[in-house]
């Protein structure tokens, strides 16, 4: 999934990792946005059937769930990205 | 001895949330405003994080007025509400609301609970819909919206009802590229409502302009359009479809799908509410009366939480409902706002019905699925595993023999396909096949939490 920003862009960056990695997203997205603007996918079913990257974007569907390292488990679409956040894709 | 509990709790700050509180800080009252967003405005309304530019009018489009008013009369309660951003309401007990916030469990202890709960998307599952890649309409919105950003580089917009051809167009303005816009109703059954739609005035015609408008522009429409699959290796790459008899692929890296809402009902659930099927949105829907009253002493509901009809309504119910918690406190009436406010929703029933009728939920899509397809994806329940299992004449028990439903989303997303499959397995009405029973926690939360 190739996330397209194409507005509100001149917001200050916000350093975060991504499965240990260093990751860069802007201030005031959601951890589902900061991931998708590193990657293609937030998390992989634990039934085998394949990468997900959420559905609802609204914190419904579940479907975006992510560890946060200090925070547990949470929906990245309802989650806003901090700096120095470690974020691990499930 | 403790005084009585005397607190008038509001779920949701969003359309109706909102009007709700305004009237009960007029009446003199301080309600708690509980909403899981950290800002309010609802969905339809939502507000960006701070530091987003974009002016109302490219945010809302046409009802740029409707979200400046809304959010002014929210400022003007800071202050006059104990008001909780970022707080999930997680369980409903008699008198009590269990909420989440930063971590923290807490309750908010009512006289009075109105619940403006929302409404998310309804679905429709097909194959490849769980790709990335591949988002409801409203996520979509949302994407852009609150984020600035479109989900692809080449989107198709696929599903039915108003909100498929605004997020197409609001996608095509912000500049991104739409793929097609594919309705599953065909014309015929949207140009059959057009003389009760007429009875919407504005709204019609704001819907009329945004159907018009991808042709206006070049943007590709397929109306009748009937989904097959979406493709794909790791991501989306296609769609497709079959459309004036002959099937059709669609080059494009994103679907954003979406057939009508469907009402947040879980908290209704809980605090016992009884449930009647709506023929018309086909839905098992909580019981409430026009002035927003439920069977239920100290439950009011209001908005799209309730039934879906829209932010416009939403107001208007949210009002109404609080008027009606005014008067069940004996606290004095405006009874010429109440006329007003009554008028103005039964003047829009008609207008409800006909949108309805116009964008049906495709059963028959649904009932009629692969046996492949995934149902339910939180647990990755096909609809042939459901199929196989269905000898139970009720979705409750196809949840347990299945785990159809029993994931993370409770069966927010594939309990009405689910039950149009169970029907239609079954021979049986999609009414008789029941509903997936609201449990607590409405939604995930911390063990700890529970135990507390």
């Amino acid at each position: 999934m190739t996330l397209v920003r194409l507005a509100e862009t001149a917001r200050a960056r916000v350093a975060f990792t991504l499965d240990g990695a260093p990751a860069e997203a802007l201030e005031g997205d959601t951890l589902l946005t900061a991931i998708l603007a590193n990657g293609t996918h937030v998390r992989t079913s634990e039934f085998g059937d394949g990468a997900r990257a959420g559905f609802c974007w609204m914190g419904a569907c579940q479907d975006c769930g992510v560890w946060v390292v200090g925070l547990g488990r949470q929906r990245a679409c309802a989650t806003p990205v901090r700096a120095g956040m470690e974020v691990v894709r499930l | 001895m403790s005084a009585p509990v005397s607190t008038v709790a509001v779920v949701g700050a969003g359309p109706a949330g909102t009007r709700a509180a305004e009237v009960l800080v007029r009446a003199g009252l301080r309600p708690v405003v509980l909403d899981e967003a950290p800002d309010n405005g609802g969905r339809i309304f939502q507000r960006p994080p701070p530091g987003f530019t974009r002016p109302y009018e490219a945010l809302y489009g046409s009802v740029a007025p409707q979200a400046r008013a809304l959010h002014a009369a929210f400022d003007g309660l800071r202050g006059r509400v104990d008001y909780r951003p970022s707080t999930l309401a997680w369980h409903l007990r008699p008198g009590t609301l269990h909420t989440l916030s930063d971590g923290q469990a807490g309750q908010v202890d009512f006289a009075q609970a109105i619940l403006c709960t929302g409404a998310m998307d309804r679905v429709v599952p097909l194959p490849g819909w769980t790709r990335p890649g591949v988002t409801t309409l409203g996520g979509a919105q949302i994407a852009l919206k609150t984020q600035g950003c479109a989900i692809g580089r080449r989107v198709a917009f696929l599903g039915t009802g108003p909100l498929l051809w605004l997020v197409a167009m609001q996608y095509a303005k912000a500049g991104a590229t739409v793929a097609a816009v594919l309705d599953t109703t065909p014309l015929a059954t949207k140009a059959r409502q057009a003389p009760a739609l007429l009875a919407g005035g504005r709204a019609f015609l704001t819907g009329l302009r945004m159907m018009a408008w991808p042709r206006l522009h070049g943007v590709k429409v397929v109306e009748g359009a009937t989904p097959l699959e979406i493709t794909g290796t790791d991501g989306v790459d296609g769609l497709r479809y079959r459309g004036g008899g002959r099937e059709h692929v669609l080059a494009c890296d994103a679907v954003a799908m979406g057939w009508g809402l469907k009402p947040e009902t879980q908290l209704a659930d809980l605090a016992g509410v009884p449930f009647d099927f709506d023929l018309v949105q086909r839905l098992h829907l909580p019981r409430r009366n026009d002035a927003g009253r439920t069977p239920v002493v100290g439950i009011y509901l209001a908005g799209d939480g309730a039934r879906i009809g829209g932010a416009e309504l939403a107001e208007l119910q949210g009002a109404r409902a609080a008027w009606s918690v005014v008067e069940d406190r004996g606290l004095p009436l405006d009874l010429p706002e109440i006329a007003r406010l009554d008028r103005a929703i039964a003047a829009q029933a008609g207008f409800r019905r006909a949108l309805d009728l116009a964008f049906p939920y495709p059963h028959a899509l649904a009932a009629e699925m692969p046996d492949a397809t995934t149902l339910c994806r939180c647990e990755a329940v096909t609809a042939g595993e459901l199929r196989a299992a269905a000898a139970p004449h009720d979705l409750n028990r196809a949840k347990a023999l299945t785990r159809l439903g029993m994931g993370r989303c409770q069966g927010r997303v594939c309990g009405p396909p689910g039950a149009e499959v169970l029907a239609a397995a079954l021979g049986c009405e999609v009414s008789e096949v029941g509903r997936l029973r609201g449990q607590w926690p409405v939604k995930p939360v911390p063990l700890s939490m529970a135990a507390e």
